[in-house]
């Protein structure tokens, strides 16, 4: 995709994202503010639509905030990261057995669902979207105000928030696990801009060298990270 | 029905993993030609193991790329007989390997022996306990083969790894600084020991302290360059980070293709044909003698491979499948207690104590070897009296610091929210400053923990799938109960600020979610007494001389180490006992 293509969808999206956002419940997420700086913004998602983008954004925002600690999963990239991993192998399970008969069973046996990640984020973001839109006067996930999505991410956690067509446990665990996936894996997979995670963390990065640094008891290790494009952090 | 005849060989290798590579080397020394059949793809360390794109680890860690593919093979799991077994969909529990260098390519490299009381369980159980002191339902038995016999072996595997380590018992002298409770050696370790990183020094202090003998884990990393007796090339670890779950860009950590196929794979009398997918292994009319394997390539086309000599060199969850499949051996009936294959599948037993320490002591958890670390031998094996305990095994404690990958390797105390600004912080305040000291112990075989083929299920081949059934049994809650609150008692001496105690509880479920261990074992025992065994002690089975099976498929219950250490003896083993006795009057090696 070229530069300009970039920017048009940009443009694109942030008018759809206007017009989902009424003036006055600008939500907590920040997502308009962070499209602005944000490196992530350029990318225009391929497997979600703009409504369940606008979901990954505010989700994401809250599982992962902006705060003292540095840049959350938004200003990462994050929701680029889940959106290509959905069109991979993992969000089409290419590599989980996935013939039937399907039958639930205890957790300790593992994921039984028919559902793909890919199907179960599309059912699970309408459900929570259709849940909140009765809920709270018609206003979308990505609307209400942060305490409320914190509050709704906690019921779908808990398994107070469950649905006909796809577990809300699985739904919550799929995104928070892409979450954290996205924000602490290395930046060639579209989340982790600039090693922001690594360097609150420490995690010196793909440098995978430390012979002489192993007897060096008690001492913080020096380097800044570094990812496998090569960037620093 | 078959589209393609290959010509006959001396011997197939079905899987070309650690084991496929020794008797590969083994067998073409011996002048056979030899043929491996390998499910998976070609692998080396240039290009797939590559810096720095090896360095990933959402696409080698969480998303294993190196591991078996479920959605074309897998196997299906249930707690007990009565209970409807359901695929397992997504890897969790244990990581099996597939492609050249199996998981030989992604192990971490602990390279242990085995305790000589644990190679005659049974009889060592009896002897010091009593025959009562076993619980209803547990059928462990001997192997079948001494210590003493294997010690030339478990040397042969070392110095072909390039083991780093200490010896602790050199020809009956207990030597400091080794595992003083360690089966006698009859030489040193090829390499001196890694270096220890600063956890698991701590570990090492504390246990001394407490009349406890640390020793650096026996690690398959090299501590220094390296040549083997094959000629390959050794370069010492760096303490990457990236180890299990990897393939090493260092050329540090032995594997086949560090230390083996740069040699066998210029043979003229080896050949290795990869994405081969053994289905059967084909018997004669009398159903005693293979005649060779069934396989279908790349293409899916069928193709039948003659040969007098079948060695099963698979994942020991596909071992046992294949003999299933194809017919040799009794299935296990768990039922009456009849029948041999399938019988005897164990587990291995993980715990551990996390001890979070200030921010004044970073412990640089991303420096990390696949298997340096200290660890204690004092509470594996009967080293200690079992009599007012009530269980049988043991287990060691340790720590070994793998790496610090941030995804996989975080660890959080409990009660951590799980997102938001608290987790965001937690992480921040944990990363750097958390040890784990880890427990690794013994699964005892019990008598409905066992293996067969499902009814429903099928893999991409139309294949009927593996059906594992196991649960915990009490004998090793008790054991880990036992040697887990002792690695509390170190762990709570290491000087942290905190501990947390990870055990499992009496009537918790195996959870097949969550990584414990690739210590899947059994299935084709081995053994003296056809009506428990599988395979005799050189490892050939019973119901047809000329199939003989290798790795942990043939251990009757779990040990207390990692198993691939005595896996790549007993090959050794084996495949001397075929040089030198079967290749001159083949049959049985052992009177039925």
């Amino acid at each position: 995709m070229s530069r300009s293509e970039k920017s048009f969808s940009r443009r694109n999206f942030v008018g759809k994202m206007l017009a989902l956002v009424p003036a006055f419940s600008i939500p907590a997420c920040a997502p308009l503010s962070a499209l602005r700086t944000s490196p992530a913004q350029a990318y225009s998602p391929r497997c979600f639509t703009w409504e369940e983008w606008a979901f990954l954004h505010a989700a994401c925002a809250r599982l992962i905030p902006t705060d003292e600690n540095g840049p959350g999963a938004v200003e990462l990239g994050v929701p680029e990261f889940i959106d290509r991993e959905m069109n991979g192998a993992f969000g089409q399970a290419a590599n989980w057995y996935m013939q039937g008969p399907f039958a639930s069973a205890r957790p300790e046996l593992g994921y039984q669902s028919p559902l793909t990640p890919r199907a179960v984020y599309r059912a699970g973001i309408a459900a929570v979207d259709a849940h909140c839109r009765r809920r709270f006067g018609n206003k979308s996930f990505s609307e209400l105000p942060a305490t409320t999505q914190d509050s709704v991410l906690t019921d779908l956690e808990k398994g107070a928030l469950d649905f006909e067509n796809v577990s809300g446990t699985s739904f919550f665990g799929f995104l928070l696990q892409n979450t954290k996936e996205g924000y602490l894996a290395d930046s060639i997979h579209g989340g982790n801009q600039n090693l922001g995670s690594w360097k609150l963390i420490g995690f010196p990065g793909a440098r995978a060298d430390f012979l002489d640094w192993v007897d060096k008891y008690g001492a913080r290790y020096p380097l800044s990270p570094v990812g496998i494009a090569g960037r620093k952090g | 029905m078959v589209d393609i005849q290959q010509p006959p060989v001396d011997a197939v290798l079905v899987g070309f993993g650690w084991t496929g590579a020794i008797m590969g080397m083994e067998l073409t020394e011996a002048g056979l030609k030899v043929v491996a059949l390998e499910r998976g793809e070609n692998r080396d360390t240039y290009p797939d193991f590559a810096y720095p794109r090896i360095a990933d680890e959402l696409t080698y860690g969480i998303r294993h790329k190196l591991f078996q593919n479920l959605a074309r093979e897998t196997l299906t799991i249930r707690h007990s007989p009565r209970d409807r077994a359901l695929p397992y969909r997504q890897l969790g529990s244990f990581l099996p390997g597939t492609g050249v260098g199996g998981g030989g390519v992604h192990w971490n490299g602990q390279h242990w022996r085995v305790l000589p009381e644990e190679l005659r369980l049974k009889s060592h159980i009896t002897e010091r306990y009593g025959k009562r002191f076993m619980p209803d339902g547990m059928t462990i038995q001997d192997f079948g083969v001494s210590y003493e016999e294997l010690e030339p072996y478990f040397d042969q595997f070392e110095r072909v790894c390039g083991t780093s380590g200490k010896a602790g018992n050199l020809n009956g002298t207990i030597v400091e600084g080794g595992n003083p409770f360690e089966g006698q050696r009859a030489r040193e370790f090829p390499l001196p020991p890694l270096a220890d990183v600063y956890g698991a020094s701590l570990f090492a202090s504390a246990a001394k302290n407490l009349g406890y003998h640390p020793f650096s884990e026996p690690a398959s990393n090299a501590s220094r360059p390296y040549t083997n007796p094959y000629g390959a090339q050794l370069a010492p670890c760096n303490f990457c980070g990236y180890c299990e779950r990897f393939g090493c860009y260092r050329y540090a950590k032995a594997s086949p293709q560090t230390t083996i196929l740069p040699v066998l794979l210029k043979k003229p009398n080896f050949e290795l044909r990869t994405q081969s997918q053994v289905v059967r292994i084909n018997l004669d009319s009398s159903g005693k003698r293979a005649t060779g394997v069934t396989y279908l390539d790349a293409q899916g086309r069928t193709v039948y491979q003659p040969a007098e000599l079948v060695v099963l060199c698979a994942y020991q969850l596909n071992n046992t499948r294949l003999l299933l499949q194809s017919g040799i051996g009794k299935p296990y009936n768990p039922a009456t207690g009849q029948g041999v294959v399938g019988r005897n599948y164990t587990y291995q037993m993980t715990g551990g104590v996390l001890v979070f320490f200030d921010q004044d002591k970073p412990m640089n958890p991303f420096i990390g070897s696949g298997a340096g670390g200290q660890v204690i031998d004092d509470l594996n094996g009967d080293h200690f009296d079992h009599a007012p305990l009530g269980f049988i095994g043991g287990g060691y404690i340790g720590v070994i610091q793998t790496g610090g990958r941030p995804i996989q390797q975080m660890m959080l105390p409990k009660g951590t929210p799980q997102w938001g600004a608290p987790w965001k912080q937690a992480i921040k305040d944990h990363y750097l400053y958390t040890v784990n000291v880890q427990t690794h112990g013994t699964v005892m075989a019990h008598r409905d923990n066992y293996l067969d083929l499902d009814p429903t299920y099928r893999d991409v081949f139309g294949q009927p799938l593996l059906r594992m059934t196991f649960d915990w049994k009490e004998n090793d809650i008790r054991m880990t109960q036992f040697v887990t609150t002792k690695a509390k008692e170190i762990a709570e001496a290491m000087g942290g600020k905190s501990i947390e105690v990870k055990m499992k509880q009496f009537g918790e479920h195996y959870d097949t979610r969550i990584y414990q261990t690739t210590h899947n074992v059994g299935g084709a025992a081995m053994g003296e007494d056809p009506r428990s065994s599988v395979v005799n002690r050189f490892l050939q089975a019973w119901d047809a001389p000329n199939v003989f099976v290798m790795g942990s498929s043939v251990f009757p219950q779990n040990i207390g180490y990692n198993p691939m250490g005595l896996a790549g003896a007993l090959a050794y083993w084996s495949a001397q006992a075929i040089r030198t006795v079967y290749l001159k009057t083949p049959g049985p090696l052992v009177p039925a």
